[in-house]
């Protein structure tokens, strides 16, 4: 049986007066890995920050809807408890917040019955053994001087932790090394059959170690072409000008 | 009167106030009189009334500070203040032995609990003079003096006759000669010769009544090698008109020795906080204060260290927030009179609700003294567009040997910082709260933990309802 996480229709979204998303529609169920590859600035970020409801967009068509409810009256920490997560591309850094501190509360006010004290530790230490993250992690300060790699890292860690619903995962693969990539792909592959999936990727390789359901190749603003995984070997060896046209 | 002062200060937590059960209280205003009455009420040596009554003219002769904030500091009117209040006619040593409403208020800041847990001694002042009083068996073997600065003249005259006034003189300005003529309870800590004092001692003043000024006055010495962290927090309830609280303390420091001295003040916002804080430092001797100033109306504090003996080490981590209608003018002193010192100043300031913080410091290095070394960090975080934030340094080096690194910063929380936090399920509200509790972290964790705790909690009410 299927349960429709996500459906996004006819969205368009502008910052400022320029538009971004031009009528995109997309729908993702429970157990689905859906990528979306494009070139820069063909919008594949801002429909990641517009689904978690970032406040520089402005949504001036179409809708979002998380577990069938709409989501335009939700407030992005609100989404976030609803069970909806973003691995960011760029996550900031929050200077003199313990990376331990931050988890736990993040913990606790996400999910629905949160483990606490010693269960939440033996998970956090399951986790950061997987991802092969030293202890001495916990005691930093969020991001603050982070390595691209540590960056990626902490964001899946949280990707295990807040156990999402929907998972957001933009550009998650750049900047990793092979053996990173393939850490953090564990991570990710843990997640998704519970959960609904979108990755968001320039590259072929992040997808060769996640297999993806469906393939979607964005331009300029929308979704232009889908097809299984064969679509994100085909883009990588073909381009996008191909499908040029299309948009 | 509650419920009015609730809507002019807010939420803040220690705003309640008890009934005011004095045994003496002084007519407001203030006299030379006032000043021979408070010293014979006390039964003091005549030296020390004299002190008094020198410090009284020069308070009258001296004029106000030209700086800081004038205006707020023209506003205070010295004839409607109390300048002596008893509420207990002895200092207890037993909490069950002092007055039930007194008790009730020091269980409701924690104060027993606290000394339970993780403090060598505590004394607890209660408008001007001190109610409680305790140390630890142990330190007291070890010859270590710990008693409310009234008690001390009376128990140790000379060792008082000897320092008081040596480090701040009544002189210094026109705050430190009122407290000299007026002062009543504070501290007196004496720490022997090699003893280290491994829990923290601390003094916990309380101003409950209104329009009250309390005066305290604190000397710690700690003679060669000895160690010693002392602590220090402040309270007073809400009222729609001021407070003056205008403390000096003293440190000494000897050859070799170590004092911390950390305060957490979080006086409600009707309260004038004028205080001269200031130590000497011998050789090899460190001196740190760890300076919080979370209330008050107006506070205008910069704790000094004279570094006078080679190789002597100063360190001042200070943090104000400044909220609505209140000014912070805070900042640090210190002075490189001897070769080879060396000092840190870490200042941070947080500015919301209109309020406004300033970092005002003074670093000097005299030409002989050679090869010191000094840092200065001053960051303001500025929550809010109606908010403000100075800094005002003063570095008067008078040599080419010594090294010096001054950075100042003044930053804004970034909506990148706000929407990272609120997809991870943190509320705006509450972003703010972690934010502004990491930008003072560098300060927190020199705090006890119990401290720390206590001052993360309150920032965080005090970002409640800070989103527009």
């Amino acid at each position: 049986m299927t349960e429709e996480i996500l459906r996004v229709e006819n969205l368009h979204v502008s910052v400022g007066d320029v538009p971004i998303l031009k009528g995109l529609n997309l729908v993702i169920n429970r157990g689905e890995i859906h990528a979306i590859m494009g070139r820069n600035g063909s919008g594949k970020s801002t429909l990641a920050n517009v689904i978690m409801g970032h406040p520089s967009y402005e949504i001036t068509d179409g809708h979002v809807f998380y577990r069938g409810q709409a989501l335009e009256d939700l407030e992005v920490h609100e989404r976030a408890r609803a069970g909806m997560f973003l691995s960011f591309q760029y996550p900031a850094s929050i200077p003199g917040v313990q990376v331990g501190t931050f988890l736990k509360k993040s913990v606790s006010s996400v999910r629905e019955n949160p483990p606490k004290g010693r269960e939440f530790r033996k998970e956090l230490t399951a986790a950061m053994s997987q991802l092969s993250m030293d202890k001495s992690f916990l005691s930093r300060y969020v991001n603050d001087g982070f390595s691209g790699g540590e960056k990626k890292r902490l964001e899946i860690l949280q990707l295990l932790l807040l156990q999402p619903h929907l998972a957001l995962l933009d550009e998650t693969d750049s900047g990793l090394d092979i053996d990173a990539l393939r850490i953090v792909a564990e991570g990710i592959n843990e997640v998704a059959p519970n959960s609904a999936s979108l990755i968001i990727t320039h590259y072929q390789r992040l997808l060769d170690l996640v297999q993806p359901h469906f393939v979607h190749a964005m331009i300029d603003g929308n979704i232009v072409h889908s097809g299984g995984p064969e679509l994100a070997l085909e883009l990588e060896e073909r381009g996008y000008d191909w499908l040029d046209n299309a948009a | 009167m509650v419920e009015d002062s609730q809507e002019i200060i807010g939420d803040y937590q220690y705003g309640f106030h008890d009934p005011e059960n004095s045994t003496i209280r002084f007519d407001k205003g203030l006299t030379e009189q006032v000043v021979r009455d408070i010293s014979e009420l006390k039964n003091e040596p005549e030296w020390m009334t004299d002190i008094r009554v020198k410090a009284y003219r020069h308070f009258v002769e001296r004029v106000m500070p030209d700086w800081g904030n004038c205006s707020l500091l023209n506003m205070i009117d010295f004839e409607n203040v109390t300048y002596f209040l008893r509420s207990s006619d002895k200092t207890e040593k037993s909490w069950d032995d002092v007055p039930d409403d007194i008790k009730n208020t020091f269980d409701r800041l924690g104060i027993p609990e606290a000394e339970q847990k993780w403090l060598g001694g505590v004394t607890a002042q209660y408008e001007s003079e001190a109610v409680y009083h305790s140390i630890r068996e142990d330190l007291e073997e070890q010859g270590v003096i710990f008693l409310d600065m009234d008690s001390g003249l009376k128990q140790y005259p000379e060792i008082v006759k000897k320092y008081f006034g040596t480090v701040v003189p009544h002189s210094d300005n026109k705050f430190s000669a009122l407290n000299t003529a007026v002062w009543s309870g504070g501290s007196f800590l004496y720490i022997p010769k090699g003893v280290s004092v491994e829990m923290p001692v601390q003094a916990y003043f309380r101003i409950n009544a209104k329009n009250m000024g309390q005066f305290e006055r604190t000397l710690i010495i700690a003679d060669e090698g000895s160690t010693v962290h002392y602590v220090e927090g402040c309270t007073a309830p809400n009222y729609s008109t001021d407070s003056l609280h205008s403390a000096v303390v003293e440190l000494i420091a000897m050859k070799g020795a170590k004092i911390r001295y950390s305060t957490v003040q979080n006086w409600s916002s009707n309260v004038y906080n004028l205080v001269t804080k200031r130590a000497v430092a011998y050789q090899d001797a460190v001196v740190e204060w760890v300076d919080g100033n979370i209330g008050s109306k107006l506070t205008m504090k910069y704790p000094s260290v004279l570094l006078k003996g080679e190789g002597a080490h100063a360190e001042v981590i200070s943090v104000a927030y400044a909220g609505e209608g209140q000014h912070q003018d805070t900042g640090a002193k210190v002075h490189h009179l001897a070769s080879n010192t060396t000092s840190n100043i870490l200042s941070k300031s947080i500015s919301k609700g209109g309020g406004r913080s300033s970092y005002r410091g003074l670093l000097q290095v005299t030409p002989k003294s050679s090869g010191c070394r000094s840092k200065v960090v001053c960051d303001a975080l500025i929550l809010d567009e109606d908010s403000r934030s100075d800094t005002y340094p003063t570095m008067e080096i008078g040599n080419s040997s010594s090294d010096l690194e001054h950075e100042a910063s003044v930053s804004k929380v970034s909506s990148d910082q706000l929407f990272y936090l609120m997809t991870r399920g943190f509320s705006e509200e509450e972003a703010m709260g972690l934010i502004v509790n990491g930008f003072f972290e560098p300060f927190t964790r020199e705090l006890p933990m119990e401290y720390a705790v206590e001052l993360n909690k309150l920032l965080e009410l005090e970002m409640e309802g800070s989103i527009g």
